[in-house]
Order: C-alpha cells, then sequence, then structure tokens
C-alpha cells in the first residue's frame, strides 16, 4: 500500500521552551515536541501519552542525555525514554511512537502517516 | 517413634529468641513444641517498651506472629500461667490441664521489685515491666499532676521519662546516694543528675520512704526516713527487679541464696530435663539483667539440645550504652575500677555536662571499664578496646579528651581483630561480616539481613555501618558519591562550585564542570542549588528546564496527568474567610478536598490550564504558594498553644507561624518540615520534625533531624531554654549547614546519621561555632528571606510564565483521556478497580 504523510504545522517556534517540551495537538493525537539547542538537529517529537500510566504527560518530562543519546524522564514514574527511537530504556517492549519535525520560517511542522501508519507501527 | 514433648514456659524474648534457635536445628524435628505465657499477648521487644508510650503498639514492639507459631507447629498457649511442675510424673500443670513433658525449658524473666513499706498496695502504686502495667500507669496518669518513680537506676529513669512524656510532673526518689549506683560512680551519677534536673525531672536521692499515706493536695504522701515527704498522684515502682523462680522453688530445683535458678554452662538446672534461660537463670551467681545475655544462653541450650557437646554459656558482657531522658550514658566492664591495681583516668567537663572515666590496668596496656555521661561518642571505640584487650595508645587519655584538646580518631574498623563482638545482641563478630561479604553481601542491608546484626537493641548500628563501609572498600566495591554521568561530583562539591565561581546557569555549570546536557538526576539537584545560592524565580527561563515537573508546573503531577494544589496556611491557622474561598473555589472547579497531614487543605484534580486561574483567585483572597511541590519547607505544624490551652507555656502559633514566614520557600536537598508545641504534651509532633521546637517555661526547647515517613525517626534535643532570637539563629545555622552540605534527597535525619561526628559534631558547627561558619551561614539564610517572592504570584502576573500553562500549545482542547467518577460526594479519576 502506498503511503502518503503529510506535515501538520503544529505551533510556532516562539511557543517551544528551550531544553525542555510542550504539548501539541495533531491530527493523530498528542505529541511531544522538544528543543535541545545545544544539539543537532534541535527538534524532537514523541507520542506524548505515557506508555505506563496512560496520562498525556512526556513533554513535562525533564530532558537529558543518556550516554548520548537524548532522552526524556518520564514526569510520572521516571522511565526514559529515546528521543530518537521512541525506545523505554528500562523496559525493552514498551516504545512511544517518533514523529519527524522540522522548522518552516517561524513556524514547526510534524510529519503525520496517513493511510497505513498502523502497519509502520507494527 | 512418637515425638518427645519439649515445653517451654515463659513467652518473652529470650524463650522467643530460644524456640526461633531451635527449630531451625535438625533436633527439632524430634520434638513437638508448647509454650505457655503469662502475658495474654505474644512475646515483644520489651527492650523498648517504653515506645509504647509515644506511639508504638503490641503489634510494632511483637517478635513474632501466630503464623510464625503455627508454620513451625509451635503450640502456643498465651494466657495460661503454668502452676506448676511435678517433677515425678514429669508434667507441668495450667488451671486449664496438665501436660506430659520430656524436657522443660523455663524462660520466666523476672519481676518488679516492690520494697516492703506500709501502703505500697494502694491502687495508684504500680510497676513498669508489661504492657498491661502501662496501661495501668495511663490509666492512672489521667487527671493526675505528678509522679513519682521510687529507684533511679536505668529503668526508674526511663520509667520518669515516660511519666514525663504523659505530661506529669516527674520525680525520682532514689535511696542510694546517687543516680545509677550500679552503673556510675559518684561523679558521674552528679552529672546526670543535673542533666536530668534540667530536663525538668526532679531527682531526690539518699531518701528512704517510710510509708505511704493519703494525701492532703495530690492522692498520696510519701513519708521519708528524714521526715519530710512528697505529695503525688501516682508512684512507680522501680527499685529492682527480682527473677522469677517460683516454679523453680515449688519443684524443689536449686535455686540461689537471693533468688535465680542456678545453671550450669548448658543452662541446665539441678534437674537434667529441666532447663533455664534469661533472667530468671543464675549463672556462676550471677543474674543477667539485659537481653544480650539471655539470648545467648537461648543460643547455647538450642546447640545443646541439638547434640553439640562444646555449646557452652561462658558469661557475658554487661556494657550498656543507654539514651535516658535524651541524655547519653555508657558503662563498660569493670566500671567502678574493682579490679586490684586498676587506676583511672577522668575527664569532667562541667559547663557541657560531660564526664568519662576510663579503667586501666596496672600495667596500663589495656582498659578495663569506662563510664560515660553526657555523651557516648568514645563508647564504640572504649567498648571495642576493652571487650578484645586491643593494646592501649601511648596516651590512653586521648581517647576521652575531646577531638580538640588533642582526642585520639576513633579505632577504625580495621584495627579490630577478626573475633571483635560487633553485635552482641545476635552474637556477630568482625568475622562475620566478613564471611557474608565473601559469600555476596554487597552491601549493609543485606548483611543486616543475613547475620540480623543490629536487629536487636539497635546500638551496634553505628559500629556496624563502619565495618561493612571499609570492607567493602577494601574490596574494591566502589561507593560513588557523583550525583550522575554528567557531574564526577557529589551534591556538595557542586554547591561549593555553584557558590565560590558565582555560576547561575546550570548551561554554564555542565560547560565548564561536566559533560553531556544532562538528566532528571543533576537538573533538579543544580536547580535546587541555584535557588538557594541565588533564589531566582524557579520559571525564570534558564532554569525551566531543570525543574522537576511538580515545580516546574508548581503542583504536584497525579497519576492520571492533573494536579493538586496547596496553598500555604501557616502553623494551621485560617480565617472563616479564607476557609470560604477555598470551599468556593474547589466547588468551582470540581476539585476533589482533602485536609492533609500537614495542617491544610489539598485541592486536586485541576489540569494544567486551570492551574493559573485558580491560583489567581487564590492569591486575591489572600493565599500564598505551599510549596507542596518542592524540596523546601513544608509546613510548620502547631498546637494551639497557650492563647487557648490550659497546659500550654508559649505561643505555640505565633511561633510555627513566624518559623513557616521565615523558611518559606527554603529550597533545600530533599523538603523540610517543622513543627511547634505549646508545652512538653507535645501536641505538634515536633519530635518527628527535621526542625522540632517544643515550649518550655524559660523558651524553647530545640529538637533536630527527625523524621516520619518511611525510616521515622526520633528528633535529637539540640539545645534547650532559648530565647525567640537564640532559637532562630540556631536554626538559621543547622538548615542553612544542611542545605550546604547534604547530599540529594537526603532528609536531615540521614544526613546527621552519615555526618561523621554526628550530632556533637553538628552542636560544635553550629553552637560553639567551630569551624567560624556561624555568621556566614546566617547571612544567607538572611539573604533568602529577603528575597522570597510568591511564585505563584510573580508566575499569573507574568504573561510569558502563563503559557507554559497550557495543555496543548496550538489547541485549547483539554486532555481527552482523564475520565472521572464520583464517590462521596466527590469527583475523582477513574481507577482500574472501579
Ligand atoms: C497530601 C499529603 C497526604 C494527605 O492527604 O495528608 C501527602 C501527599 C504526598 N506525599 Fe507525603 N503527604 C502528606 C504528608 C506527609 C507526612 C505527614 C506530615 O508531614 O506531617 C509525611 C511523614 C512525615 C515526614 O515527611 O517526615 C509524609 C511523607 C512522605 C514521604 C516520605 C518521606 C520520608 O522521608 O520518608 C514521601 C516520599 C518522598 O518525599 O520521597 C511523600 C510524598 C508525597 C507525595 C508528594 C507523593 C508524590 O510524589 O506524588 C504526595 C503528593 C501530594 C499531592 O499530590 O498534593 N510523603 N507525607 C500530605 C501533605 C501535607 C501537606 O500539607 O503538605
Ligand atoms: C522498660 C524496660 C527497659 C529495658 N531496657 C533494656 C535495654 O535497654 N537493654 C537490655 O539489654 N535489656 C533491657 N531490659 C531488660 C530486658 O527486657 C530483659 O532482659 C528481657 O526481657 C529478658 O527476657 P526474658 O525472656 O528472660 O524475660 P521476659 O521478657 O520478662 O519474659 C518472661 C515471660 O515469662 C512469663 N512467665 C513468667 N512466669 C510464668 C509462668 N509461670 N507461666 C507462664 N509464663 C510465665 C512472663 O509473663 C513473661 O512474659 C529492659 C526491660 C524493661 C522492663
Ligand atoms: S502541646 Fe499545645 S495543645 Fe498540646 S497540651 Fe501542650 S499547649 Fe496544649
Ligand atoms: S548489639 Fe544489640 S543489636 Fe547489635
Amino acid at each position: 500500500m502506498k503511503v502518503t504523510t503529510q506535515w501538520d504545522v503544529v505551533c510556532k517556534v516562539a511557543d517551544l521552551v528551550p531544553d525542555s517540551g510542550v504539548a501539541v495537538w495533531t491530527s493523530s493525537g498528542p505529541v511531544a515536541v522538544f528543543y535541545l539547542p545545544e544539539r543537532l538537529p534541535a527538534l524532537f517529537a514523541i507520542g506524548h501519552q505515557d506508555p505506563f500510566s496512560g496520562a498525556n504527560v512526556l513533554a513535562r518530562g525533564i530532558t537529558g542525555d543518556i550516554k548520548g543519546e537524548p532522552v526524556v524522564a518520564s514526569p510520572l514514574y521516571k522511565q526514559h525514554f529515546s528521543l530518537l527511537s521512541g525506545q523505554c530504556l528500562e523496559d525493552e517492549s514498551v516504545r512511544v511512537p517518533v514523529y519527524r519535525v522540522l522548522v518552516d520560517g517561524d513556524q514547526i511542522r510534524v510529519e503525520q502517516r496517513l493511510g497505513s501508519r498502523d502497519e509502520l507501527a507494527a | 517413634m512418637s515425638k518427645k514433648q519439649l515445653i517451654v514456659i515463659g513467652n518473652g524474648m529470650v524463650g522467643h529468641h530460644f524456640l526461633e534457635q531451635f527449630v531451625a536445628t535438625e533436633a527439632a524435628s524430634g520434638y513437638e513444641l508448647q509454650v505457655f505465657g503469662e502475658e495474654p499477648l505474644l512475646a515483644y521487644d520489651r527492650v523498648h517498651l517504653s515506645e509504647y508510650f509515644d506511639q508504638a503498639t503490641h503489634a510494632d514492639l511483637a517478635m513474632g506472629t501466630a503464623e510464625w507459631y503455627e508454620q513451625n507447629d509451635i503450640m502456643l498457649h498465651l494466657d495460661e500461667a503454668v502452676t506448676g511442675i511435678d517433677r515425678d510424673q514429669q508434667t507441668v500443670t495450667t488451671a486449664k490441664g496438665s501436660h506430659p513433658y520430656d524436657a522443660v525449658v523455663l524462660a520466666t524473666g523476672s519481676y518488679p521489685f516492690v520494697p516492703p513499706i506500709d501502703g505500697n498496695d494502694h491502687p495508684h502504686c504500680l510497676v513498669y515491666r508489661t504492657l498491661a502495667d502501662l496501661d495501668a500507669i495511663r490509666t492512672s496518669a489521667e487527671g493526675a499532676r505528678t509522679g513519682v518513680v521510687v529507684g533511679g537506676g536505668l529503668l526508674g529513669l526511663e520509667a520518669a521519662n515516660a511519666l514525663k512524656s504523659l505530661g506529669l510532673e516527674a520525680h525520682v526518689v532514689e535511696f542510694a546516694p546517687r543516680l545509677m549506683p550500679v552503673q556510675l560512680d559518684a561523679d558521674g551519677g552528679a552529672v546526670l543528675k543535673h542533666k536530668i534536673e534540667e530536663l525538668g525531672v526532679r531527682v531526690h536521692t539518699e531518701k528512704a520512704t517510710k510509708a505511704i499515706v493519703a494525701g492532703s493536695e495530690c492522692r498520696l504522701r510519701m513519708e521519708f526516713e528524714e521526715d519530710d515527704y512528697l505529695e503525688t498522684d501516682l508512684i512507680v515502682f522501680s527499685a529492682g527487679i527480682r527473677p522469677q523462680d517460683a516454679l523453680a522453688r515449688a519443684a524443689n530445683l536449686e535455686v540461689g541464696e537471693r533468688g535465680g535458678i542456678i545453671i550450669d554452662n548448658q543452662c541446665t538446672t539441678s534437674d537434667p530435663r529441666i532447663f533455664a534461660i534469661g533472667e530468671c537463670a543464675l549463672w556462676s551467681e550471677r543474674i543477667f539483667g539485659l537481653v544480650a545475655p539471655g539470648y545467648t544462653m537461648a543460643r547455647t541450650l538450642a546447640s545443646h539440645l541439638n547434640g553439640d557437646a562444646e555449646a557452652a554459656f561462658s558469661g557475658a558482657d554487661m556494657s550498656t550504652k543507654l539514651k535516658l531522658l535524651g541524655v547519653d550514658v555508657g558503662s563498660i566492664g569493670d566500671a567502678h575500677g574493682q579490679t586490684p591495681g586498676a587506676r583511672s583516668i577522668r575527664f569532667n567537663d562541667e559547663a557541657a555536662g560531660h564526664y568519662r572515666r576510663m579503667v586501666i590496668s596496672e600495667d596500663g596496656k589495656t582498659l578495663l571499664g569506662a563510664i560515660l555521661v553526657g555523651d557516648n561518642g568514645p563508647y564504640d571505640t572504649l567498648l571495642q578496646y576493652a571487650l578484645n584487650n586491643i593494646a592501649l595508645p601511648e596516651h590512653p587519655e586521648t581517647l576521652i579528651l575531646p577531638q580538640s584538646e588533642g582526642g585520639a580518631p576513633a579505632l577504625g574498623p580495621d584495627a579490630l581483630p577478626d573475633t571483635a563482638a560487633i553485635c552482641s545482641c545476635h552474637n556477630v563478630t568482625k568475622g562475620d561480616i566478613c564471611g557474608v561479604i565473601d559469600a555476596g553481601c554487597g552491601d549493609l542491608g543485606s548483611v543486616k539481613a543475613e547475620t540480623k546484626a543490629s536487629s536487636g537493641c539497635g546500638g551496634c548500628a553505628a559500629l556496624l555501618k563502619n565495618v561493612v563501609d571499609s570492607e567493602l572498600a577494601k574490596r574494591g566495591v566502589e561507593v560513588s558519591k557523583d550525583i550522575c554521568e554528567h557531574f564526577a561530583y557529589s551534591r556538595q562539591e557542586l554547591f561549593h562550585l555553584v557558590k565560590v565561581n558565582g555560576i547561575r546557569t546550570f548551561r554554564t555549570l555542565i560547560r565548564e564542570h561536566g559533560k553531556g546536557q544532562g538528566c532528571e538526576i543533576c537538573k533538579p539537584t543544580v536547580g535546587s542549588i541555584l535557588a538557594t545560592c541565588w533564589n531566582e524565580h524557579i520559571l525564570a527561563t534558564d532554569h525551566v528546564p531543570l525543574q522537576d515537573t511538580n515545580d516546574t508546573f508548581m503542583a504536584n503531577m497525579q497519576k492520571n496527568g492533573t494536579y493538586s494544589i496547596v496553598p500555604r496556611i501557616p502553623g494551621g491557622e485560617i480565617t472563616p474567610d479564607k476557609l470560604i474561598v477555598l470551599g468556593e473555589v474547589a466547588k468551582e472547579y470540581d476539585l476533589y478536598t482533602k485536609i492533609t497531614g500537614g495542617q491544610r487543605v489539598d485541592l486536586f484534580g485541576a489540569t494544567l490550564s486551570q492551574l493559573p486561574e485558580i491560583w489567581e483567585k487564590l492569591i486575591a483572597a489572600g493565599f500564598e504558594t505551599g510549596h507542596a511541590y518542592g524540596k523546601s519547607l513544608r509546613t510548620v505544624k502547631s498546637c494551639v498553644g497557650n492563647t487557648w490551652c490550659r497546659y500550654g507555656v508559649q505561643d505555640s502559633v505565633a511561633m510555627a507561624i513566624f518559623l513557616e514566614d521565615r523558611y518559606k520557600g527554603l529550597r533545600a536537598p530533599h523538603k523540610v518540615k517543622m513543627a511547634v508545641s505549646g508545652c512538653t504534651r507535645e501536641c505538634a509532633e515536633a519530635q518527628s520534625k527535621d526542625i522540632g521546637v517544643i515550649a518550655t517555661e524559660n523558651g524553647w526547647n530545640l529538637y533536630v533531624c527527625g523524621n516520619g515517613g518511611m525510616r521515622p525517626r526520633h528528633a535529637d534535643l539540640f539545645a534547650t531554654d532559648l530565647n525567640d532570637e537564640e532559637l532562630i539563629r540556631t536554626i538559621d545555622r543547622v538548615l542553612m549547614f544542611y542545605v550546604r552540605t547534604a547530599d540529594r534527597l537526603q532528609r536531615t535525619s540521614v544526613w546527621m546519621e552519615n555526618l561523621e561526628g554526628g550530632l556533637d559534631y553538628l552542636k560544635q558547627v553550629v553552637l560553639e561555632d567551630s569551624l567560624g561558619l556561624g555568621e556566614e551561614l546566617e547571612e544567607h539564610m538572611e539573604g533568602l528571606v529577603g528575597t522570597y517572592q510568591c511564585e505563584w504570584k510573580t508566575a499569573v502576573e507574568d504573561p510569558e510564565k502563563r503559557k507554559r500553562f497550557r495543555e496543548f500549545v496550538n489547541d485549547e482542547r483539554t486532555d481527552p483521556v482523564q475520565q472521572w467518577t464520583h464517590e462521596r460526594g466527590q469527583r475523582r479519576p477513574v481507577t482500574e478497580s472501579a
């Protein structure tokens, strides 16, 4: 099946908080966008929902790196999620979705996959 | 082959310990076990009996559980005293019937001696031995003002403390010329007496009671031989113990002249089928009134019954280390110097109330005994010298001189031989500890679990930790102090770097002194350090990403992603108008409302975007943030104090509000809790707080480093009868020193326990200003007090900061996953089971 993608505008550059995350609402639900100015690339987007609690909170976690890998720590129970792969570092079987993200002028866009999103995730 | 019958008489500490030891032997399978206990409750920890007056229950003190007895097939008969032993028929009899035996273990303990004084059978004349006794004392104390303890020994002073904690004016009446005549000499007794009187307990020595008659002001009057008298509402006799040997006497077993069931080295009585252990037993003409020797007898007997021909009881060390009414007392070995040729070295600091005496052998090479009053600091070291015959240093007096006068460092764990007894309650030597470490125990907790060390009287805890730490270090187990992979520094070192180099942002700090981007460990730690150094708003752009989520949003995140709101209610005092506002706001936003354990109100279930609006309303009504989210001062709990309470001696509410206003917002390594009570009844539970203040007739007593929570710790008395100004200055210094030197997430209790030199060191730093830091600490605190701002007020007034409180920065909708239900008239999240 052909995969089509679309780049949603999710917020302004000015909405971002350096070294931290914000939550945005996208056509596929809540997404957490992180801005780490010290890294290249500096933007990351992963699912906002914490798989351990079901609460939408990952954007409110503390960012950092573990052995060089950029991560966010869940604010509820402190598991780390890779901002590159969405992998939970404490539990191999848990992963959150990852989205591509880019700056377009003064706007931030996040990629949404249409059609076979579920198959891709599987 | 049918099993043999073994009957244990007495379900006390030693009887229980015997069963624990015996069921673990092979021989146990050949016996059917039965226990008879006179008390209605399962064996409990009598050593910690007094905690029953604090808040401990029987369950807290119990040594085992009914299930344990069941699992081990031990038939337990409680509330069933044995009334006779028929040695010819080999049966024991109780009110309910008789039981055949092959072997009997007598573990009947002892009973309090009540001197033969006329009137000693008055209903308000009591003793101090069992939980039932304590219940009786509590009942008698109702409506009473004064209580007297007859007997100034170890137990008597403990009983006096209990009377004091029940709110009575406490007196101790002692026949001998000094307190604790068995353990202390005249000078030591005098220092102790002085200290205890300072704490408000009246001590009368050299007083012999002639008769107890009805009183005119109080219930009773004690008439003394000296022709004077003392009126009191109740009397607790604590004039020594007597071995409970009645059964043995009736059964014609050999007993000592002054009581006690005579046993040999195998704990066998004059009848080879009957054994005796614990306080009822007389070995080599000695009774042992402590639990450790009883446990040793229990172990010996278990091994003996298991066929171990070597098992033998060979006496026990009677050294004791105690805290009586908060005063340290220690007595080691031949404290009175009765060994021929023995000589003594004494150190007596009357101002500080410290008395120390070493008893040294004729050749000056070994330590025979010691007495300590006022400070048990040197106890562990001295005990090791005495027990292990370690050669004394050239100038032995350095062991008891204060450090500043050239005192010797404590005897390091390395200097101890493998045979050194570390825990005498459970007979654990240094060699045993090395053994379990070699077998895989990698930390203190597992060593404790494996050896049981330090689970008896607890007196060996500090020494045990030293030994374990040093042995682990020797085996290359590194106890790293680095806070995380980004900084090779401890929290204290980071604090120093920030302060000395004037560093104001995390980014500068990690660039200059760390590596990588940081993580959820170092960021909040540094955030807290920056806050205590420079006190900028925690939501200033540079600081936002450092905060734990609760700090970022200045509210505690709940399991479903919503937040709770806790406004400050200093001292728990609140006007009706403010209460109404809380109710109105809670109603408007449908917030679950609960009174917290900290004397204030928590409103749960606000969404992120509601937080600023709600706070705007609360601030308008005069509320401030309560910092329930911060590692910072939480609440200063208070009792109602002398404005209303008939017992109050100071205005505890005013002091609590003052303290809360002074220290609110102070960022610390962990949260800080305080309380102020208006008198010694202690309704504010100040002794469980990091900083506890209790009013006295003359001012305030300050307690420090208490903790509730996971590992409760009673606060230590730090200074007495301070005026307001002294109190504040002392608290300023203690807190600031804590903030600067503690590890991350270390409450004051753990900090103090890990502080080299412990409480005494802290006292030196704070009260004697031994580091010359006093003024700096006060100025630092003053600076923080002067730059306080209500974080919520600043945030709601700043549109940029308010932007952070949008659930989705591009959409007004609220979080779709929050599901609610109602219970007991309030809204709450749907949980899995609902
Ligand atoms: C609300 C309250 C329970 C209540 O309904 O009464 C409460 C609630 C929480 N406590 Fe507590 N504690 C509350 C009083 C206490 C007390 C009692 C007291 O302060 O008198 C204690 C024991 C006393 C002590 O701390 O020494 C207490 C010992 C703890 C501990 C264990 C601390 C320890 O040293 O062992 C934690 C965990 C921690 O801090 O690491 C904790 C942590 C928490 C947290 C923050 C857990 C969390 O991270 O979500 C709870 C969140 C509160 C919220 O969402 O608003 N809470 N907690 C109480 C708030 C008091 C207040 O007005 O500020
Ligand atoms: C307040 C207090 C503080 C203390 N502090 C310390 C301390 O700090 N350090 C220390 O080492 N020691 C301390 N002790 C002493 C310690 O508690 C005892 O050494 C220890 O309890 C002795 O144990 P035991 O089993 O021999 O006697 P107990 O614990 O007294 O047990 C004997 C049991 O036998 C029962 N019994 C008696 N006769 C019969 C019968 N005929 N039939 C059935 N049951 C019977 C009794 O009711 C009792 O329950 C303290 C004691 C008290 C009271
Ligand atoms: S602690 Fe406070 S409330 Fe309690 S009795 Fe004393 S003054 Fe009264
Ligand atoms: S000495 Fe009593 S617990 Fe170790």
